[in-house]
């Protein structure tokens, strides 16, 4: 394994007064925790916290800032941050109208963000939360985990974020956010997995001429894997499993997001970006906004995913809305 | 000197630490590769932070649980922390255990386990060896075993129970995004609740 790192145990807590070495401007570090806020501090406003295993840079500390989060809490790799850690963002942020968690579909995250919803509580804190499930790679099942969170958890970001700012109520907000959920669907694909650092080696093992086709952000491994063919067949292969949800159809409104994977190269992701408009013009479905780059990552993994949101008026307009964060910025 | 339940746990994070690599190579095949990490790192806090001189069970094993839910992470930190918290609970008071005391605990312990993790047997988790062990804990005993004959008889079930991981399919858990390519592998989490009572009868042998 070669690394950019000094001692692996102290990956997270560097990486995190890193951030803040660099934008001061927008984060500050809550002392002993990691845990980033506003510089600014709590405003009066509904607050959102997110946050999850690191390595999945910028997410979530680069969206931290106006018009988007007021928190992001960093676990370690891929772990789930534990419920004080979160519990501290709560309060930290709070600025007596509500906190609203966004937490990504993880039996884990999941189990920490509640318990440190009950201990807010407890302090009589108004707390709510969402969870964000929009990979189709996982069949939804009352019987299973269910359907994982990734890539489209940023626009849950970007718009609840933009309801918050624009001071809606926590019941409004959360509101919002469940619209997004409700209409974003995501899958993803790995030329080569990702190394986790305290691990050291690939977290799954590919065939020079092999793909993993609906991967995590995890280095999980995905749903199967198969011969590489050009990027746009296997854009093919990714849309259509999320068409076959049925949200989009002919008329309708989309934003769109290719997001990489930590180590794809930009040009790959704009290749991709070109056929995804492609098809979706093809279907007579317009494209209303798009994102092209690394939002959602997965450490160094090689490969990319798509997302779709249907958006109406109240999403879009959020959407479109001014955010000042280290890694989304909008005028 | 260590009190008597203080080097229970330095022998639970021996074992633990000693079977990081093996439980991260277990979590890489079906899941996200952090499980040995996780866990190392969770018992290493609970060795450190306990007062080496606490002799109340339970305080010792509530203390415990709330050290790891705060530095595991993960599942594995709510689900193993509940798991000490709760057991701590029913023990709080005790300096000593009787095989009822146990049986109480390990009845306490699966009870936060299935309240947190909204899980029951047969999903290839963590309680596919802790109930078949503490299913033979109380046969065991029934049958006039003092503790450690009964805790041998729990760590054989368990055994068994991470044996038939193997076979069936993950329905909780990251695992579960694997389906039917989950067969085959031993689960995770179910092996580190195996070593841990493998620990606490090797320590209880030791004693």
């Amino acid at each position: 394994m070669k690394k950019l790192i000094n001692q692996v145990d102290d990956i997270v807590s560097e990486m995190l007064d890193g951030m803040t070495a660099a934008y001061p401007q927008y984060v500050k570090r809550l002392e002993g925790l990691e845990v980033l806020v506003r510089a600014c501090g709590a405003s009066e406003k509904v607050a959102l916290v997110s946050g999850g295993g690191s390595g999945h840079e910028p997410s979530h500390g680069g969206f931290v800032g106006k018009g988007m989060l007021d928190g992001a809490v960093a676990g370690a790799v891929f772990t789930s941050p534990t419920p004080d850690q979160v519990f501290e963002a709560v309060k930290a942020v709070n600025g007596g109208k509500g906190v609203l968690l966004v937490i990504k579909n993880y039996t884990g995250d999941v189990m920490n963000f509640e318990m440190a919803a009950d201990l807010a509580r407890d302090e009589g804190i108004d707390v709510e939360q969402v969870i964000v499930a929009d990979d189709v790679a996982v069949e939804n099942s009352t019987w299973t985990t269910g359907r994982r969170g990734i890539a489209g958890t940023v626009f849950v970001h970007k718009i609840a974020g933009a309801a918050a700012e624009a001071g809606m109520s926590l019941a409004e907000v959360k509101r919002v956010a469940e619209k997004v959920i409700a209409n974003v669907r995501s899958m993803g694909m790995a030329v080569n997995a990702c190394t986790v650092p305290a691990a050291g080696k690939p977290s799954f093992d590919l065939a020079g001429d092999e793909v993993e086709i609906g991967i995590g952000i995890h280095g999980e491994p995905g749903t199967h894997r198969e011969k590489i063919s050009p990027v746009n067949e296997i854009a093919d292969k990714l849309l259509e499993k999320i068409f076959a949800e049925g949200i989009y159809s002919a008329g309708d409104e989309v934003a769109v997001m290719v997001n990489g994977m930590g180590g794809t190269p930009l040009m790959e992701l704009f290749v991709a970006n070109k056929h995804v408009h492609e098809v979706l013009g093809a279907k007579g479905i317009k494209v209303a906004k798009t994102l092209v780059g690394n939002y959602m990552t997965s450490l160094d993994m090689e490969g990319f995913s798509i997302t779709l949101l249907k958006v109406d008026g109240e999403l879009l307009k959020f959407l479109n809305a001014p955010a000042d964060t280290p890694a989304f910025v909008q005028c | 000197m260590p009190s008597e339940i203080v080097k229970y746990f330095i022998i639970i994070g021996s074992k633990i630490s000693e079977n990081k690599d093996f439980l991260t190579e277990l979590d890489r095949e079906i899941g996200d590769s952090d499980h040995g990490i996780n866990m190392a790192r969770g018992f290493k806090a609970v060795t450190e932070k306990l007062d080496p001189e606490i002799t109340d069970i339970g305080a010792a094993l509530k203390k415990a649980g709330m050290t790891l839910l705060s530095t595991v992470g993960g599942a594995s930190g709510p689900l193993y922390g509940t798991a000490f918290m709760e057991a701590g609970k029913v023990l709080m008071g005790k300096t000593s255990l009787t095989p009822a005391d146990v049986e109480s605990a390990f009845a306490a312990a699966i009870a936060g386990i299935q309240k947190r993790g909204k899980a029951v047997r047969g999903e290839k988790t963590m309680l596919d060896a802790i109930i078949p062990a503490s299913e033979a804990f109380s046969r065991k005993v029934s049958e006039g075993s003092d503790l450690a004959g009964a805790l041998e008889g729990a760590c054989e079930s368990a055994r068994e129970g991470v044996e038939y991981t193997k076979t069936i399919i993950a329905t909780k858990g990251r695992a579960s995004y694997l389906g039917e390519r989950s067969i085959g592998h031993q689960d995770p989490g179910a092996t580190s609740a195996t070593l841990m009572l493998e620990a606490v009868l090797e320590a209880l042998k030791g004693a």
